[in-house]
């Protein structure tokens, strides 16, 4: 079953369309543009560019995945609306996946934010995957001085967060849970206050896992989901306050 | 007639989520969801949680506005958008949603002014608009004179306030009074039992002075701070505050300027029509003194019916099938939403 994959919970704006068989995920197009104040712009775009690479309507698609975040606000709901509005049209389910899964799923090893390393359905190379009980935080950028962040044990299991925290916050969670590496733009920007060895892939979520972790639902038909954002912050909402007196 | 274009309109500008769909010139839909109330304790719209209410309701909005009309998105002709301007997370939400469509549906997009939206819903109501014609916008985000032309092609900006919007002071001075937000319509109510003659508020950018400069622009602040201290006054030394006069006396200095702006610059342009629209347009007091102004020039006002004045799709859908049948090329699919786009660029 061909699947549109859209993520814009980062810099990373991403479209991929990939193929779910009984057996495994493959990568047929993919389209990753990397521009913080550009996600409007580029992303129908890119979703257009691999339906013309791979010679595709959009008729013939089965599925829509998303990355539901967490991610900054604006440009996060352009992915998720835009799942949401083809979904509708197109009477297909949407099917969302934490987009810091994306990063910190076994599958997302070895592959790039920007483009697959493998575009078979077999696993990674022995040593792109991970050490046996290893533990890895996933940070994304969060702005604000913040980090988004989820710690995952090595069968890719999240087991903590998500959350959204000033990277020492997180760095305190990850000692605590016997972290030894860390992965994601986050994570790197902020290398000096994790203190942890750094995975130099993927920066961003990785199309590969965030089909892969949708493939299940996928392959079983399983209802569609309103694509609801992680937001993990309020909005930014000062109630107006008693008005000030106007005379001297 | 079924051989004119089936349009369909999307708005998420400011607080409501309007889908809205158009044959030519007749409406068929026009589905709006409002996230109004969650900004009344604010005070005033909060962008954020404006542009997570568009998330949520323009899916089910599309839903009720396709069984509204009757049609599948397989039969639109074309989706436009409002692009700007407007609050820049809201508006990306509706151009987004725009782009999903018309890609999934293989339609094209324009990305459209969410000005000159509000002066084709128009026609809608009193059929297409004569050229040159007045349009002036009123509403919380916005207070415009307009000279248009060919709406496909532009419109020519004459005036605009300098500091609030018309329906921002509306806002406010509810607020004074201890009345609800939005404050227009509360206003508009208190003033029918108030005199409005009884408190001389002023006219901002009136006197000859500023006419040099500001011939067709508009103040607010002013007159919003002019009220704050009559009703201060008013509590200090104890006094009850005749709300029903503040508001009449209130709403009848903003009614004078934008009625006698806009009748002057008909005038002034020779043109016989004036369209009213935005918000502000559902005032009942304006609606009348600008009727009774005109009829002394032989100047025509046209006034969408109040459901039309405010945000919706409809106006976006209108615009659309406008520029259709003027046979304007549509936007490209990597269009951008332009929080200040210029009332000179109506389709992008
Ligand atoms: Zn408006």
């Amino acid at each position: 079953m061909l699947v549109l994959v859209v993520d814009s919970s980062t810099p990373a704006v991403t479209a991929a369309l990939v193929e779910v068989t009984a057996d495994g995920v493959v990568v047929r197009a993919h389209r990753c543009t990397v521009d913080a104040r550009a996600h409007g712009e580029l992303l129908a775009p890119q979703v257009e560019a691999v339906l013309a690479e791979v010679g595709a309507r959009p008729g013939d698609l089965g599925a829509i995945v998303a990355g539901l975040g967490p991610g900054p606000f604006t440009g996060l709901r352009v992915g998720l609306v835009t799942a949401a509005t083809m979904g509708q049209v197109l009477g297909i389910p949407t099917y969302g996946v934490c987009s810091l899964d994306g990063i910190g799923h076994p599958s997302a090893a070895g592959t790039t934010g920007s483009a697959p390393l493998r575009e078979q359905s077999t696993p990674p190379r022995e040593q792109d995957t991970p050490a046996r009980d290893e533990r890895v935080l996933v940070a994304a950028d969060a702005r604000r001085k913040e980090v988004y962040w989820a710690v995952y044990d090595d069968s890719g299991q999240r087991i903590a967060g998500p959350a959204v925290d000033a990277p020492a916050v997180a760095a305190a969670r990850a000692r605590e849970l016997a972290v030894t590496a860390a992965v994601g733009d986050g994570a790197h920007r902020y290398a000096d206050v994790l203190g942890l060895p750094l995975r130099g892939e993927p920066r961003y979520p990785a199309v590969f896992a965030l089909a892969t972790l949708a493939a299940e639902r996928i392959r079983a038909g399983a209802p569609g989901e309103t694509l609801t954002p992680l937001y993990l912050r309020r909005p930014d909402a000062v109630a107006a306050t008693s008005r000030k007196s106007v005379l001297p | 007639m079924a051989d004119e274009p089936l349009i369909l309109g999307i708005e998420t500008s400011c607080d409501e989520t309007g889908v809205g769909i158009v044959r030519g010139h007749t409406l068929l839909a026009d589905a709006l969801a409002s996230s109004v109330d969650e900004h009344a304790r604010f005070g005033g719209v909060v962008p954020e949680v404006a542009s997570r209410a568009h998330l949520e309701a323009i899916v089910p909005t599309m839903d009720r506005a396709l069984r509204e009309a009757g049609v599948t998105i397989a039969d639109i002709d074309a989706i436009a958008v409002t692009s700007g301007p407007g609050l820049a997370g809201a508006l990306l939400v509706g151009v987004a949603a725009a782009k999903g469509y018309a890609l999934a549906a293989e339609k094209p997009v324009y990305g459209v002014n969410h000005l000159a939206a509000h002066v084709a819903v128009d026609t809608l109501e009193h059929g297409p608009l004569p050229a040159p014609a007045i349009a002036m916008l009123v509403s919380g985000g916005h207070s415009s004179l307009l000279l248009v032309d060919d709406l496909a092609r532009g419109v020519t900006p004459l005036g605009a306030t300098i500091d609030d919007a018309a329906g921002e002071a509306f806002d406010k001075v509810a607020r004074l009074l201890g009345l609800p937000f939005p404050g227009g319509p509360y206003i508009d109510r208190e003033a029918r039992a108030g005199d409005p003659a009884s408190i001389g508020f002023p006219r901002g950018l009136t006197a000859a002075k500023d006419l040099a400069a500001h011939r067709y622009d508009f103040s607010f602040s002013g007159l919003k701070t002019a009220v704050a201290r009559w009703v201060e006054g008013r509590r200090r030394s104890g006094e009850p505050v005749p709300v029903a006069d503040v508001a009449a006396s209130f709403q009848e200095a903003v009614c004078d300027v934008l009625t006698g702006k806009a009748l002057a610059a008909c005038r002034a342009h020779g043109v016989d029509t004036l369209v009213i629209g935005g918000g502000v347009a559902a005032n009942s007091r304006l609606r009348a003194m600008a009727e009774q102004r005109a009829q002394r020039y032989g100047i025509r006002v046209r006034v969408p019916r109040p459901g039309l004045c405010t945000d919706n799709g409809a106006m976006v859908a209108a615009l659309g099938a406008h520029l259709v049948a003027a046979g304007v090329a549509p936007s490209r699919l990597d269009l951008p939403a332009d929080s200040a786009l210029p009332l000179t660029t109506v389709s992008v």
